[in-house]
C-alpha cells in the first residue's frame, strides 16, 4: 500500500499529471471574484470564506477524473484488482494521494488567499483549519464520482454533474465552521460535523467505489 | 405465488397491461374531483385569497417527487439483491416523472410564494433542498444515458442511487442548519391540530390519490416501454448475428 501511495505520488507529481494545475486554478478563481464584484475589502471579506471554499470545491473536481482514468486505460487497474491488497485499500489510498497532491495544497495557499480577499490575520486559522477537515472528504467523494465514470469518454462533465451535489453537505458544514469562527460565534458543534462527515466517508465510500469499479471492470 | 414471479418480464406484461387502464382511470377521476372541487368549490383564503388554490398542486408534486426518488432507491436496491431487470427498469423509468414532479413543485412553488412571500425565490431549508434533488435527479438521469452496456448502467445508477439518498438526506439536515426558514411546516401530517382547514384538506386528498395513480400509470408506461426497448434491441442483436 505504501509502494501505490508513493508510485501515485510520483506520478501526480513528475508526469506532467497535473500537479499544481489546481493550485493555478484556485488562485485564479479567488483573482477573478474581485475583479466581478469589485475591489471593497469590506465586501470581498463577507464573501471570503464562501469563495475560498467554493473555488477549493472547483479546482478538487477538476483534477478528479485523474484519479481512475489513466490507470484504467493502461490496464493498471486491472492489475490492481488481482494483487493481494483489496481493492478497497486501493481505493482509499488513490483518494488519499489526490488529497495529498490537489487538496494539501490548495489548504497550504489558502491563508495567502484569504489576505486578498481581506481577512483578518487573526481569522485566516478558521478557513485553515476547516479547509484541512473538510478537503479530505471532497476526495474521498470525489473518487466515487470518478469510479462512476471511468468507462466513459469524455465524461468530465458528467463527473461533476454527478459529484457536485454530493459536496453539498461539506460546504455547508466547512463554510459554516469558517463563518462562525470569524464572527466569533461558537462553532463547535459544525466543527464536530464536519469532522464526522469526512471520517465517514473515508471509512465508508471505498467500500462503494470499490464495488463500482469492479462494475466497470467486468 | 409470491410477489416475485412479477419480477418475470411477461408476467409483469401482463399484469400490468391489466391495470393499466384502472391505474389510469383512478388518476383522471381524482384528479378531475380533485382539482375541479379545490379550484372551484372551495371558498379563498381569509388571508391568501384565490393563490391559497396552488396547494392542489404544489402539495401532491411535491409529495410525489420524493417518493419517486424512494421509489428508485428501493428498485435499486432489489436490483443489486436480487438481479430483476424489472426492476432496474422501473427504476429509470421512474426518474423522469420524479424529476418532472420536482420541477412542477418548483416551479408552483415560486408561483405561490411571489405573491404571498413576495420573492420568487429564497433560500430556505426546504426550497433548498428540493433544488438538491433536482441535481440528485439530472446527475441520475445523466448517467443512465452516458452508459452503453444496460447492465452496468444499471448497476452503476443503482449504486448512485443508494449513496446519493444518503447525501441527500445528509444536505436536508444540512440545509436545516445553514438558514432558518420560510417556508411553513409539514401541511399534512397526523398530528390534526397542524393540518390546513378541513375546506381544504378533502379535495387534496383527492388531488394526491390522482397524482400518485398519475405516478403509478406513467411509471408502468415507461417500464413496459424500456422492457420492449430491450426486447427489440436483443432482436436485433440476434439478426445481427446470423
Amino acid at each position: 500500500m505504501i509502494a501505490l501511495l508513493h508510485r501515485d505520488l510520483i506520478l501526480a507529481v513528475r508526469a506532467g499529471g497535473g500537479f499544481g494545475l489546481g493550485m493555478a486554478f484556485f488562485l485564479i478563481v479567488v483573482i477573478l471574484v474581485p475583479l466581478g464584484i469589485g475591489p471593497d475589502m469590506v465586501i470581498l471579506s463577507k464573501v471570503s470564506v464562501g469563495v475560498l471554499w467554493v473555488g477549493a470545491l472547483l479546482a478538487c473536481v477538476l483534477s478528479l477524473d485523474r484519479i481512475f482514468s489513466l490507470d484504467y486505460d493502461d490496464g493498471t487497474l486491472e492489475l490492481l484488482l488481482t494483487s493481494p491488497i483489496p481493492l478497497e485499500a486501493v481505493v482509499t489510498v488513490k483518494a488519499f494521494s489526490h488529497w495529498v497532491t490537489t487538496g494539501l495544497p490548495l489548504v497550504i495557499i489558502s491563508p495567502v488567499l484569504g489576505l486578498l480577499l481581506g481577512l483578518q490575520v487573526s481569522d485566516i486559522k478558521w478557513v485553515f483549519i476547516s479547509l484541512l477537515l473538510g478537503t479530505p472528504a471532497f476526495s474521498v467523494i470525489g473518487a466515487f464520482g470518478a469510479a462512476l465514470t471511468v468507462g466513459i469518454r469524455r465524461g468530465g462533465l458528467l463527473l461533476s454533474l454527478l459529484v457536485l451535489p454530493l459536496y453539498i453537505p461539506t460546504l455547508i458544514f466547512g463554510a459554516n465552521v469558517a463563518s462562525k469562527g470569524l464572527s466569533d460565534i461558537s462553532n463547535s458543534s459544525s466543527l464536530l460535523i464536519l469532522t464526522a462527515v469526512t471520517l465517514a466517508a473515508f471509512s465508508i465510500l471505498p467500500f462503494a467505489t470499490a464495488l463500482v469499479l469492479r462494475i466497470n471492470l467486468r | 405465488m409470491s410477489l416475485w414471479e412479477y419480477a418475470n418480464p411477461v408476467k409483469f406484461l401482463k399484469l400490468s397491461d391489466k391495470v393499466l387502464p384502472f391505474f389510469a382511470s383512478f388518476s383522471v377521476i381524482g384528479l378531475a374531483i380533485g382539482l375541479f372541487w379545490g379550484f372551484f368549490l372551495t371558498p379563498d383564503d381569509y388571508r391568501q385569497g384565490s393563490t391559497v388554490k396552488i396547494i392542489y398542486l404544489h402539495v401532491p408534486s411535491a409529495l410525489m417527487a420524493i417518493n419517486a426518488w424512494f421509489m428508485m432507491l428501493v428498485a435499486s436496491v432489489i436490483w443489486l439483491v436480487r438481479r430483476h431487470h424489472v426492476s432496474a427498469l422501473a427504476a429509470k423509468a421512474a426518474a423522469p416523472v420524479g424529476v418532472t414532479m420536482t420541477m412542477v413543485a418548483l416551479v408552483t412553488g415560486a408561483l405561490w410564494g411571489q405573491p404571498m412571500w413576495g420573492t420568487w425565490w429564497a433560500w430556505d431549508p426546504r426550497l433548498t433542498s428540493f433544488l438538491v434533488l433536482f441535481l440528485f435527479y439530472l446527475g441520475y438521469i445523466a448517467l443512465w444515458s452516458s452508459t452503453d452496456n444496460p447492465d452496468t448502467a444499471a448497476d452503476l445508477t443503482s449504486m448512485l442511487c443508494i449513496v446519493g439518498s444518503v447525501f441527500a438526506i445528509l444536505s436536508r439536515y444540512a440545509v436545516n442548519f445553514w438558514n432558518q426558514g420560510l417556508h411553513q411546516g409539514a401541511s399534512l401530517s397526523l398530528d390534526k391540530e397542524k393540518n390546513v382547514a378541513d375546506v381544504f384538506y378533502q379535495p387534496l386528498l383527492f388531488s394526491i390519490f390522482g397524482f400518485v395513480f398519475l405516478f403509478l400509470t406513467l411509471v408502468l408506461i415507461g417500464t413496459r416501454t424500456e422492457i420492449r426497448l430491450r426486447r427489440a434491441e436483443a432482436l436485433r442483436l440476434r439478426k445481427d448475428r446470423e
